[in-house]
């Protein structure tokens, strides 16, 4: 693979940008690897790329039914932070969040990491309480968070409306570290140094079933054919109960829709990201100079990746108070994900009843920015058996009664 | 926008009009069950990519709670029934049949 430089940007200038190689080779698969990861978005690159960069094992095919990145990883607001409430959660987002701030070096691609900071606005006394209680939680984990006043806040975001009818801004949860990234960019980034390991980037390769003997699964059965494996890791996102159901086991998860919008592109007026949970709306402005809206999921499982239109109405409705300026703004485009919900709103990264298979699966409404942490937990734990950033995400917490609590702490914007 | 008829009042409600209650036809754990069965019951939910029957209620109509038999990969509603039912009727399970011929449902699998 060649490098991506200055040099490699100045000699095809010269040359009329005819010797650029394709990113990531698209090959046919073998008969048999190592290890097979369903799934070709962020978190299943993450988790090839970790196997490869950290384990040395490289005998590797990422398979993916649609094309590389299209499902949550290209849909997602490109939130990055690590802001949580309970201990193992900031143990592995703010994992990501460390390899996040290298990424672009490390995968020698840019990645476009923005840690221009974030802002969960408290609009209600019990959201102060709660923020208040993790900023405190934060820094016993030794991620750094602050509490900002109201006034603070509108230093920082000149364009918000501190004194809303219904809401008022009483304060927020800042995280200088957290941001945004590009998100197409962190899925391909990843392919390109997967593909340079010698690991098979396998798009339009759906899995139709899995096959296993004796308790311990052997392989799957794609649209390309059957292709063995020693150790399979599903990292399907909102089709992991479809892929679960395959392997003969059960996960406690629900898909529903989460949807997304952005508006025409306009000049530079926010500089930070801002979620608002009590009012049900987030948004940053991205480098074009759109404004970038998250809004809610739907109440019913649902797999059509489009979500409901009352929704639109709803987050725009709340932003519309908390930032006037929005009011005046053309929406361009909405588009809808399947999001994996647990019951405790926390991810599940575990070992499961077969041998062999690995799940990586429930991040729900926030899995981008966990992508670096979740690939790289996740390998230690495929390579491994056991990675202490996975231990407490077990798919068997929920019979224990062990929850990592987060749906208490993030409200409904994850 | 997705519309499903009330059986109580015979409105063709919008979904702002509901409020989605989760799987529908649960059989609540009780005292002596396993660990197992109680996992079941609080979080092991039905996500088919395909038939699901779930509760609703008419929240901002008769506020009655009913059953509907839905497709979660089209959205398409195969019909609703009232929630004194402890199966889906044999219209809905027509109608779920006509579309996925080996469909059934788990209780009577």
């Amino acid at each position: 693979m060649r490098r991506y430089s200055v040099f490699a940007v100045a000699r095809e200038g010269l040359r009329y940008h005819t010797g650029w190689e394709r990113a990531w080779r698209s090959p046919q698969p073998k008969k048999k690897y190592d290890v097979i990861i369903v799934g070709a978005g962020g978190h299943g690159l993450a988790t090839a790329y970790y196997l490869g960069k950290n384990y040395g094992i490289t005998n590797v095919a990422i398979i993916e039914k649609g094309w590389l990145g299209g499902g949550n990883t290209g849909r997602n607001t490109t939130i990055i932070r690590s802001n949580y409430l309970q201990d193992p959660s900031a143990a592995i987002y703010d994992k990501a969040l460390k390899l996040y701030e290298n990424l672009s070096q490390d995968l020698n691609y840019n990645v476009m990491f923005s840690p221009r900071g974030l802002i969960m606005l408290a609009q209600t006394h019990h959201e102060v309480r709660g923020y208040q209680r993790t900023v405190m939680a934060n820094q016993l984990q030794g991620v750094a968070t602050e509490w900002v006043t109201p006034e603070q806040l509108k230093k920082l975001v000149p364009i918000i409306n501190i004194h809303g009818p219904r809401y008022p801004v009483m304060g927020g949860l800042y995280q200088k570290r957290g941001g945004t990234a590009r998100h197409d960019a962190v899925a391909w980034g990843y392919a390109r140094a997967c593909s340079d390991m010698g690991m098979d980037v396998i798009q339009q390769c759906e899995v139709k079933g899995v096959r296993t003997e004796g308790g311990k699964v052997v392989g799957v059965s794609t649209t390309k054919g059957d292709i063995d494996c020693d150790k399979l890791g599903m990292v399907v996102a909102g089709h992991t109960s479809v892929l679960a159901e395959m392997a003969g086991f059960r996960l406690p998860i629900e898909s529903v829709a989460l949807q997304a919008l952005v508006s025409e592109p306009i000049k530079p007026c926010m500089d930070v990201v801002v979620m608002a949970n009590t009012v049900h709306g987030y948004m940053s402005q991205s480098d074009k100079g759109e404004m970038v809206i998250g809004g809610g999921t739907d109440s019913f499982n649902n797999y059509t990746q489009r979500g409901s239109f009352h929704h639109i109405e709803e987050t725009v409705r709340a932003l519309v108070e908390t930032f006037p300026m929005v009011s005046r703004l053309k929406m361009l485009r909405q588009w809808g994900g399947i999001v994996d919900m647990t019951g405790d709103r926390s991810p599940i990264l575990s070992k499961t009843p077969v041998e062999g298979i690995f799940v990586n699966c429930g991040w729900g409404t926030g899995g981008f920015k966990a992508i670096p942490g979740s690939g790289w937990a996740m390998a230690e734990l495929m390579a491994k058996g056991h990675s202490p950033l996975t231990q407490e995400f077990d798919m068997f917490r929920f019979r224990e009664g062990k929850f990592i609590d987060e749906s208490v702490a993030a409200g409904v914007a994850h | 926008m997705l519309l499903l008829q009330c059986p109580y009042c015979g409105v063709n409600a919008e979904e702002t009009e509901l409020a989605a209650g989760g799987e529908a036809h649960l059989k609540r754990a009780t005292v002596g069950d396993s660990d197992e069965a109680f996992e079941g019951y609080l979080f092991m939910r039905e996500n088919k990519k395909g038939v699901h029957l779930e509760r609703w209620r008419h929240a901002y109509g008769c506020g009655k709670w009913f059953l509907a038999a839905r497709d979660t990969a089209t959205l398409e509603v195969f019909g609703t029934y009232p929630a004194q039912t402890t199966e889906p009727p044999a219209d809905v399970t027509e109608n779920i049949r006509a579309k996925y011929p080996d469909w059934s449902w788990k209780e009577t699998a």
